[in-house]
């Protein structure tokens, strides 16, 4: 029997940390992430879990320290956000080259500068060609879920990689909703025990960690660390499939709603996607077939599946929480316009930039989106792609019109 | 959608606007409700204007937005009326509470010609007499549920007594008092 409750984002993904029972977790505090560490160490405290926590002096010290504890051989994580991803940056890259399973609990946040504390997809999204997985959430149900199958897919033989479980800042990380719960026994059952086959503090072993690559070994390394990348889409499809089966809830690389008769489709990353649904199914109730893709998994990149999910739509509209100064929209845009290129050429694809910096996204925009790409089909109006969604007057656009 | 009653707090950053709604939030999920309880944040700081949010339905709630047209609207700190439009998008059918000694014809012009019901309660004077300091945000909870009525009365007294021995169970000395303002608002605004 699930457990009825009503958790935060952050409340939540600290009760699947506590239940999953890492061996180590070196944190420093950072808004709007600051309450995961917090609640970790209050169950440490009150004796309801025994993992080690380690307070650091930075963020850099908190990835370094995790790479640390991964390496020797044990099941560890930290939480961050912002610019505190920002400052661990260069650990990022020796924790995925390294081929080390730990967890990253992030808490998206925009950027400095300017500075702000609300949400977008800037650091995760900046930190794409790191080499972690990356699985984002819609919602405090789907966090919580996604940090149970966390290390079930890092810690794979065929994977060993990092993992970054992503949430939407105070948007679902202080939101209070509705959440059903597993029980211990059946989190501990699914996610099991960390056997790791090479480790620093095996003695039998001796091996080296970090070493100098010369060039004759480095393209070698990068390849590896790709062939595990593409290894990780089977396993977090079965992993969501047999998740389903102790939850009720299983998981892939995206979530289609409406989206199979659909004409007009948005894909986005994130809490957003529940607003779009409401759209939706008010669209719907006036006849329109429109439909949602809500992208899981970032990392690896589930391009053929996303681009067969929307061959059949007239046009699509592909909404980033992020800017990449390209230019012309952002990382999510490009990379599902180069999927639709290579796998479903008919498709319109456009790319729009919403949310930065914590701007809410509405009910009304996400219909007018909806609109507008009946519009465009229907040959009435021209799309203005690259807009910013709700920004306050002019800004950079490229109107396309129906060839 | 429509099947969801939402609600807009207007506070300041200290005043325990943003604990409230949790509370309401907790209070109705204990009702067998979906919730939603959630804080908008400016340059969050004491004294400093604060925004949050309840959306209480029968059906899983996905819209994660700021409410614009809120059902209900309550303000926590009356010298806002000068500086935020709080009636703003407010359903005409719902209501407006706020925490003032004045009366409802003395700060009606304050309202931008708001058509709706409005309330007043002098939080101040019933949490100085229950708990002997001046905590706003446990009177304007009871008022509010009062006035939405998304609870029953004994399902609300009964959630909020479990919450308060939860919540102060390191303090049990304020549990009556708490508990006394929001009988004396629940009273006073019914």
């Amino acid at each position: 029997m699930a457990i009825r409750e009503r958790l935060s984002g952050n409340e939540a993904i600290s009760f699947a940390i506590k239940q999953v029972n890492p061996d180590v977790m070196p944190a420093f505090p950072i808004t709007p992430s600051t309450e995961i560490p917090q609640y970790v160490a209050n169950y440490i405290a009150n004796g309801e879990m025994d993992t080690e926590f380690i307070p650091v002096e930075s963020e850099h010290s908190s990835m370094s320290a995790t790479i640390g504890a991964s390496a020797a051989g044990a099941r560890a994580l930290t939480a961050t956000s912002s610019c505190g991803m920002a400052l661990m940056w260069e650990e990022l890259y020796v924790a995925a080259s390294n081929r080390l399973p730990l967890a990253l609990c992030l808490v998206n946040r925009a950027l400095s500068g300017p500075i702000n504390i609300n949400c977008d997809h800037s650091d995760s999204m900046g930190a794409r060609d790191t080499g972690f997985i990356q699985i984002y959430a819609e919602n405090n149900q789907e966090v919580y879920d996604n940090f149970v199958q966390a290390y079930r897919i890092s810690e794979h033989k065929d994977v060993r990689l990092p993992i970054m479980i992503c949430q939407d800042g105070f948007i679902t990380s202080h939101a209070v909703e509705n959440i059903e719960l597993l029980e211990d026994d059946k989190v501990k059952n699914f996610v099991g025990e960390y056997e790791p086959e090479n480790y620093l503090l095996n003695a039998d072993q001796p091996m080296a960690v970090g070493p100098y690559a010369v060039s004759n070994y480095y393209m070698e390394t990068k390849m590896a660390q790709n062939t595990a990348m593409r290894n990780a889409k089977q396993v977090i499809l079965e992993v969501g499939k047999e998740y389903g089966e102790i939850s009720g809830r299983t998981y892939g690389f995206f979530e289609e709603y409406q989206l199979e008769d659909a004409e007009y489709a948005v894909v986005i990353i994130g809490s957003a996607a529940g607003t779009t649904k409401d759209a939706i199914d008010a669209l719907r109730e006036q006849g329109k077939k429109v439909g949602l893709l809500k992208l899981r998994v970032f990392r690896p990149f589930p391009d053929e599946e996303i681009a067969k999910a929307l061959s059949h739509c007239k046009a699509v509209a592909i909404l980033d929480r992020c800017e990449s100064f390209r230019g012309q929209g952002g990382p999510l845009g490009a990379e599902v316009k180069s999927a639709i290129y290579d796998y479903a050429k008919d498709v319109a694809a456009f790319n729009l930039v919403y949310g930065l910096g914590g701007r809410d996204f509405t009910v009304e925009e996400a219909e007018e989106i909806f609109n507008d790409l009946e519009a465009y089909d229907k040959g009435e109006k021209a799309f203005a792609e690259y807009r910013y969604v709700g920004l306050r007057g002019e800004g950079y656009t490229v109107m396309r019109e129906k060839k | 959608m429509k099947n969801t009653v939402e609600i807009r707090w207007h506070g300041r950053g200290g005043q325990g606007a943003k604990s409230a709604a949790l509370m309401l939030a907790d209070a109705a999920f204990m009702t067998g409700k979906h919730v939603q309880g959630f804080p908008e944040y400016g340059p969050e700081r004491m004294g400093a204007p604060i925004t949050a949010y309840n959306r209480i339905s029968e059906d899983p709630i996905r819209v994660h937005s700021n409410i614009y047209d809120p059902d209900y609207v309550v303000v926590v700190d009356e010298t806002l009326l000068e500086s935020v439009d709080v009636t703003n998008g407010l359903n005409p059918e719902g209501a407006i509470v706020i925490n003032t000694t004045k009366s409802v014809e003395e700060v009606r012009p304050h309202l931008k010609g708001y058509p709706g019901k409005v309330y007043t309660l002098d939080a101040r004077e019933v949490s100085e007499k229950c708990l002997g300091r001046y905590f706003p945000n446990s009177p304007m909870l009871a008022a509010i549920v009062a006035i939405s009525k998304v609870m029953t009365k004994e399902d609300f007294f009964r959630e909020m007594e479990g919450s308060y021995k939860h919540k102060f169970a390191k303090k049990p000395e304020v549990i009556e008092g708490n508990l006394k303002a929001l009988h004396m608002a629940y009273e006073e605004v019914e």
